[in-house]
C-alpha cells in the first residue's frame, strides 16, 4: 500500500477522503452522547431521593438518550446471552437437556415478573449509587429481548448445513474458528430479524422497566417511560403526544443508524441462493464503506478477531492419539438424567410446599380460573383480528405495489409501544360507562395484530404467480376460491404471525388488563391483571404464583395448539 | 501402467453400522478391505446406500469405525487429517467468504500467516484457473467455477490423499466433463501435490475414464463385490473401442445380480418383504420400456447406449432398469435390458391395459404391494394407516430409507390401482370401485 501511494503524491497526506470527513462529526457526536450518558448513569443516589423529572418536552431529547442508552446496553448483554447459551446448548448434549427448556420457561414469564423479583437485589449491589437502579432497568428490558435471540441462534447452530459442518471438520477448523466462520455467520440473518423484535418488545415495556412501581419502591429514571408514567398521573394528553413524537423519533434513529446498516451488511451471510429480490440498502453502510478511515478501523477489528484464530487452533493432528474420539460413559449420562429428574420432583415438591403454607390450594383455583379468562380474550381477539386481518393482508400482499410499502408500515407498527394508546381508550370507556371486562380486551392485541399483518402479506406476496395465474384461469371465485387456493397459500405465515401475536398478547395481558390514568384505575379481570395488582402492592408470594400459572398457560398453548399447527403448515402447506 | 507405490491409507476388516429407529444395529459397511497406494487414482462405484460414501468418510476421519481398523501411513487415524483433503458434492463452500478466503480456511485453520496464507491461496487458484476471481463471492459463480474453488480449497493444504465425493455430478454433463479432464490433466503432469485420489461416484464413464482401479459396492450391508483394474494410458478416448468395452463391462458388473448380497446367480430372485425397492419414477419407466420397444433396439438394447439414447445418467438409468426387470417388464442380462412377453403385451397396450397389467406385475412381483393388498382386503374399513407398514420397514431400514420404500411402493400401487393414498390422513385404502369387490371375495372367504 505504502509503496503504491508514492505514485499518487496528492494522496500523502494521510487525512482520508471526503466520506471520512462527512461521517466524523456522526462519529464524534456519538462518542460524546455515549460518554455523556454513561455517565448520568453512574451518579450517587440514594433510595427515597427524588429524582428530577419533568415534562417539559426540551428535556425529551436526554430522555431519549438515556433510554436509547439502556436498550443498547440491555441489547448487548442479550447478544453475549445468546453466544454463551447457544453455543453451551448445541455443543454440549449435557447441557442441553437443561437449558432449552429452561429458556422455554423463561420465554413464558412475563417481563413484569422478573423486575418485581430482581430489583430490590440490583439496589444492594450498588449501594448509594444510580447504577443500581440502571441495572434493574437494563435486566428488564434484557428479560425482554433475550430469550427468542439465544432461542434463533441455538436453532441455527442446529441446523448449519451437514457438508458444511463436514468441510469445516475436514479443513480441522477448532471450536472458536467454527463458531466465527461457520456457526455465527450462517445465523446472522435469523439473529438480526430476532434483534429487531426484541427491540420493539423492548419499546413495549419501557414505561414499565424505567418507572419501577414495583415491591413498594417508586423510583423514575429519567427517561421516556418515566415521561409517560409522568404525563399518565398528571393526566396530561399534550404531554403523551410529545413522549409518542420522542419515540417515533427513537425507533426511527434506532432503525437508520442501527439496524438498517446491519441487515444491509448482513445480506451476504443469506445462505439461499436466488436473490432475485433486491438486497437491502443503507446510506449509513454505503456511506461507511466508501470511507478510507473508518473503514480501516472495521477492517482493523476483523484482523484483531481472525489473529485470536491463530490462538485458538487445532494442534494435533488426526492421526494423533489426542485426536482419538472419547468414548461417551453410558453411567454418566443415566447420572445427570437422574440428577435433572431429581431437580424436576425437588422443584416440583418445593412448589407443593410453597403453595401449601403461603397461599392455599383456593388461590390456586382462582388464579387458575383468571387464567382462563385471559386465555378466553386471547383466543377470541386473536381470531377477531385474524378474521380482519387476513383479507385485508391477502387483498395487500397480491397487490405488488402496496404490499412492499405497506409490510414496512405494519412492521414499524408492531415496534410502536400501543400502551401510549391506553390512555385513550380509558378516558372513552369512562365516558361511555362501557364495561371493562370487555372493553379493555382490544388492548392486548392492540400492539400485536400487526404481526398478523405483516405475516399474511408476506406470505400472500410469495404465492407463485404461476399459482395465481392457474386460479384465475379456472375460474375461481368467491368462497370457493378462498378456501381452495388463498388461505391455504398463507396459512404457514399466518401461523408464524398468530405464534408471536399469541405470545405478545399474553405479555401483553399484564398492561391492559390493569390501565391506570391519573388515579381512575380501570381493571380487568385476568390472570394480567392479577399480576400487575399484587406487583404494585409487592406481594411476592402471590406475584409469582400468578408468573407460574401464566407459564403453565402459555407453554401449554405453545405445545398442544401452536407447535401443531405449525408442523401441520411446514408439512403439508408449502410450495 | 504407472507402478503404485507404498500404502497411503490401509482399511482392514472395517465394520459400521447405524442405529435404526427402534434401537437395532443396522450395518452399512461389513468386512471392507482397502488400501490406497501412491501414485493411483481409485473409482467407488454402487447404487445409492451401499456405503461407498460412509467409506470415504471414514477415510476422511470424519466417521469412526465400528471395528476394523483404518491407518494412514501406519498410523492409526482418528480424526480428519491435513494430509488428507475432500472435495464435496454441493461445494460445500462458506457463502459468506470471499473466493480468496474459502481457500484460504484449511491454512487459517492451522495459523499461517496471512502473507503466506495469501501467496499459497493465488498459487492454487491460478493453478485451478480461477485468477481474477479472488474477491468474487461464491453467489457471483456459476456452478463449475464453484466446484473449482472447492478443488482449490482441497489442494491448497498440499494434501496426500484427495477426496472426492462425486465432485461432478451436481454440475451439468459439460462443465463436469471439463473439470474432469483439467483434473486429469494437473494429475498426469504432475502439477498437484497429491499423491492418490479416491473418486465417488455415480457415472460409470467417469469412473473408467479418470481410474486406475475400480471397486463396485454392493448394498445391504454395503462390502466391496467386485475390483476392476484399468490399464489404459492418459488421456483416454471417451469413444475408442477400448474404453467402450469397459464401460460395457462395468454395467454388466454393476447389474448382475442387482439387489441382494448372497445371490450369486443371475436368475431373477424373489425380493424380501421388507427388500429396498429401487427409486423409479413411472412415467420414466414407461418411457424407457417404449424405447426399448421401438426401433432401433426392438426389444433388446445394450444399457450404455440406451443410457446415451434415453439422455439419463447412470444414477437415473440403473435404478429405472433395475426397477422393469423387478415387475418382469424386462430382464437385466450382463449388461443388456431385453423385453419380456408382459412387457411386450404393456407397451402394445392402451392406457387401462397397461394399468391393469402393471397392478399385476406390482403384486405378483413386489411382497410388500401384495402384503398391504392382502391386510386392506381383511380389513373391514377397506383402510388402514401407513404407520405399521413404516414401523416394518424401519426395522430393517434406516428411517429416510423406509419412509422412500414406502413412497415408492405406495406410488406403484396407486399406478396400477392396487391401493390408493391418503396424503393429508396418511391412510392407504382400497380403490372404491373395488371395494364391494373386496368384500364379496372376503364374504366367500368367511
Amino acid at each position: 500500500m505504502a509503496f503504491e501511494k508514492n505514485f499518487f503524491p496528492r494522496q500523502v497526506v494521510e487525512a482520508g477522503n471526503r466520506w471520512d470527513w462527512a461521517l466524523l462529526p456522526l462519529v464524534l457526536a456519538g462518542l460524546v452522547l455515549l460518554g455523556y450518558g454513561g455517565a448520568q448513569m453512574t451518579r450517587p443516589y440514594h433510595l427515597g431521593d427524588a429524582l428530577p423529572l419533568t415534562l417539559d418536552p426540551w428535556q425529551l431529547p436526554y430522555y431519549l438518550l438515556r433510554t436509547t442508552l439502556r436498550m443498547l446496553l440491555a441489547l448487548v448483554f442479550s447478544l453475549l446471552f445468546s453466544f454463551a447459551f447457544a453455543t453451551a446448548a448445541a455443543r454440549w448434549r449435557a447441557a442441553e437437556k437443561v437449558l432449552v427448556p429452561m429458556l422455554d420457561i423463561l420465554q413464558s414469564i412475563p417481563i413484569l415478573g422478573f423486575l418485581a423479583i430482581t430489583v430490590t437485589g440490583f439496589i444492594a449491589m450498588f449501594p448509594g449509587n444510580l447504577f443500581g437502579v440502571e441495572c434493574a432497568a437494563i435486566f428488564a428490558i434484557f428479560t425482554s429481548q433475550a430469550w427468542n435471540m439465544a432461542f434463533s441462534l441455538y436453532q441455527s447452530m442446529r441446523t448449519v448445513p451437514g457438508e458444511l459442518q463436514e468441510a469445516a471438520r475436514v479443513f480441522q477448523l477448532s471450536a472458536w474458528q467454527r463458531f466465527w466462520r461457520l456457526e455465527l455467520p450462517f445465523a446472522m440473518p435469523g439473529l438480526l430479524w430476532n434483534m429487531m423484535m426484541s427491540m420493539s418488545g423492548g419499546w413495549f415495556f419501557v414505561v414499565a422497566s424505567e418507572a419501577i412501581a414495583v415491591s413498594g419502591q417508586n423510583i423514575k429514571l429519567p427517561g421516556v417511560g418515566s415521561y409517560i408514567a409522568l404525563a399518565i398521573e398528571a393526566r396530561n394528553l399534550q404531554a403523551i403526544g410529545w413522549a409518542i413524537l420522542g419515540m417515533l423519533i427513537g425507533i426511527m434513529l434506532y432503525d437508520q443508524l442501527l439496524f438498517r446498516p446491519l441487515v444491509a451488511w448482513a445480506d451476504k451471510f443469506r445462505f439461499e441462493e436466488g436473490g432475485q429480490e433486491t438486497a437491502p440498502t443503507s446510506w449509513l453502510l454505503t456511506w461507511s464503506r466508501r470511507t478510507e478511515r473508518i473503514a480501516k478501523l472495521g477492517e482493523r477489528f476483523t484482523h484483531a478477531l481472525e489473529s485470536t484464530f491463530t490462538w485458538f487452533r487445532v494442534v494435533h493432528d488426526g492421526t494423533s492419539i489426542r485426536a482419538r474420539p472419547h468414548v461417551a460413559s453410558g453411567t454418566l449420562a443415566r447420572a445427570w438424567d437422574a440428577l435433572i429428574a431429581a431437580g424436576g420432583l425437588f422443584a416440583v415438591w418445593e412448589l407443593y410446599t410453597f403453595v401449601h403454607a403461603e397461599v392455599g390450594f383456593g388461590e390456586v383455583w382462582h388464579v387458575f380460573l383468571l387464567g382462563c379468562a385471559t386465555m378466553l380474550r386471547v383466543v377470541i381477539l386473536i381470531t377477531l383480528a385474524a378474521l380482519f386481518w387476513v383479507p385485508v393482508g391477502v387483498w395487500i400482499g397480491l397487490r405488488p405495489i402496496w404490499s412492499g410499502r405497506l409490510q414496512a408500515v405494519a412492521q414499524f407498527l408492531a415496534a410502536f409501544p400501543a400502551n401510549l394508546m391506553f390512555p385513550g381508550a380509558v378516558v372513552l370507556i369512562v365516558h361511555w360507562h362501557l364495561n371493562p371486562d370487555i372493553w379493555l380486551s382490544p388492548l392486548m392485541v392492540f400492539g400485536t395484530q400487526w404481526y398478523l399483518l405483516f405475516n399474511v402479506i408476506a406470505g400472500a406476496s410469495s404465492i407463485p404467480s404461476e399459482l395465481r395465474f392457474a386460479a384465475g384461469n379456472m375460474g375461481l371465485t368467491g368462497w370457493l376460491k378462498w378456501k381452495r387456493f388463498l388461505l391455504p397459500a398463507v396459512f404457514p405465515s399466518f401461523v408464524t404471525g398468530a405464534i408471536t401475536a399469541s405470545g405478545g398478547s399474553w405479555n401483553a395481558s399484564i398492561v391492559s388488563e390493569y390501565v391506570t390514568w391519573g388515579d381512575t384505575t380501570l381493571e380487568a379481570k385476568g390472570l394480567g391483571s392479577y399480576i400487575a395488582h399484587f406487583t404494585a402492592t409487592g406481594d411476592f408470594h402471590r406475584i409469582a404464583l400468578g408468573i407460574c400459572v401464566m407459564c403453565v398457560f402459555v407453554m401449554g398453548m405453545n405445545h398442544f395448539v401452536w407447535r401443531k399447527l405449525y408442523r401441520i403448515a411446514e408439512e403439508r402447506m408449502h410450495f | 501402467m504407472e507402478k503404485h507405490g507404498p500404502p497411503i491409507i490401509q482399511i482392514n476388516d472395517v465394520r459400521k453400522s447405524f442405529r435404526a429407529a427402534d434401537g437395532r444395529e443396522r450395518p452399512v459397511l461389513e468386512g471392507v478391505d482397502f488400501t490406497l497406494r501412491e501414485g493411483e487414482i481409485v473409482a467407488l462405484l454402487g447404487q445409492s446406500g451401499s456405503g461407498k460414501s460412509t467409506l470415504l468418510r471414514i477415510m476422511a476421519g470424519l466417521i469412526g469405525v465400528d471395528s476394523g481398523t483404518v491407518q494412514y501411513r501406519g498410523q492409526p487415524l482418528y480424526g480428519p487429517a491435513r494430509a488428507i483433503s475432500m472435495v464435496f458434492q454441493s461445494f460445500a463452500l462458506f457463502p459468506w467468504l470471499t473466493v480468496q478466503q474459502n481457500v484460504e480456511l484449511g491454512l487459517e485453520a492451522r495459523g499461517i500467516a496471512r502473507a503466506e496464507r495469501a501467496e499459497r491461496a493465488e498459487a492454487a487458484i491460478s493453478l485451478i484457473g480461477l485468477s481474477g476471481f479472488e474477491g468474487a463471492l461464491p453467489r457471483e459463480l456459476s456452478g463449475g467455477m464453484r466446484q473449482r474453488v472447492g478443488i482449490a480449497r482441497a489442494l491448497v493444504t498440499q494434501p496426500d490423499v484427495l477426496l472426492m465425493d462425486e465432485a461432478f455430478s451436481a454440475l451439468d454433463v459439460l462443465t463436469g466433463e471439463r473439470l474432469r479432464d483439467d483434473i486429469l490433466e494437473l494429475w498426469t503432469q504432475g502439477g498437484m501435490p497429491t499423491k492418490a485420489m479416491l473418486v465417488v461416484s455415480h457415472n460409470i464413464e467417469e469412473a473408467v475414464l479418470m481410474a486406475d482401479r475400480i471397486l463396485i459396492f454392493a448394498s445391504d450391508p454395503g462390502r466391496i463385490r467386485f475390483q476392476l483394474a484399468i490399464d489404459l494410458p492418459r488421456p483416454r478416448i471417451a469413444d475408442s473401442a477400448e474404453v467402450r468395452s469397459l464401460i460395457d463391462e462395468v454395467y454388466a458388473l454393476m447389474t448382475a445380480g442387482a439387489g441382494r448380497a448372497d445371490r450369486t446367480t443371475e436368475e431373477p430372485e424373489a425380493l424380501r418383504l421388507y427388500d429396498r425397492l429401487p427409486e423409479a419414477d413411472i412415467a420414466r419407466m414407461e418411457g424407457l420400456l417404449e424405447l426399448l420397444a421401438g426401433p432401433p433396439f426392438h426389444g433388446e438394447a445394450d444399457l450404455p447406449k440406451l443410457a446415451e439414447e434415453s439422455e439419463l445418467t447412470d444414477d437415473e438409468l440403473l435404478p429405472v432398469a433395475r426397477a422393469i426387470d423387478l415387475l418382469g417388464l424386462a430382464r437385466v442380462q450382463s449388461g443388456d435390458l431385453h423385453l419380456t412377453l408382459v412387457g411386450r403385451r404393456y407397451v402394445d397396450g392402451d392406457h387401462t391395459v397397461r394399468q391393469e397389467l402393471f397392478g399385476q406385475q406390482v403384486l405378483e412381483n413386489v411382497p410388500l404391494a401384495a402384503h398391504i393388498r392382502h391386510s386392506l382386503e381383511q380389513d373391514p374399513e377397506r383402510a388402514l394407516p401407513e404407520q405399521p407398514f413404516l414401523r416394518l420397514l424401519q426395522q430393517h431400514l434406516d428411517p429416510a430409507e423406509a419412509e422412500r420404500v414406502l413412497k415408492t411402493v405406495i406410488e406403484w400401487g396407486r399406478h396400477g390401482e392396487v391401493f390408493e393414498y391418503d396424503f393429508h390422513a396418511g391412510s392407504i385404502h382400497l380403490p372404491d370401485d373395488q371395494q364391494d369387490e373386496a368384500a364379496s371375495r372376503n364374504s366367500i372367504i368367511e
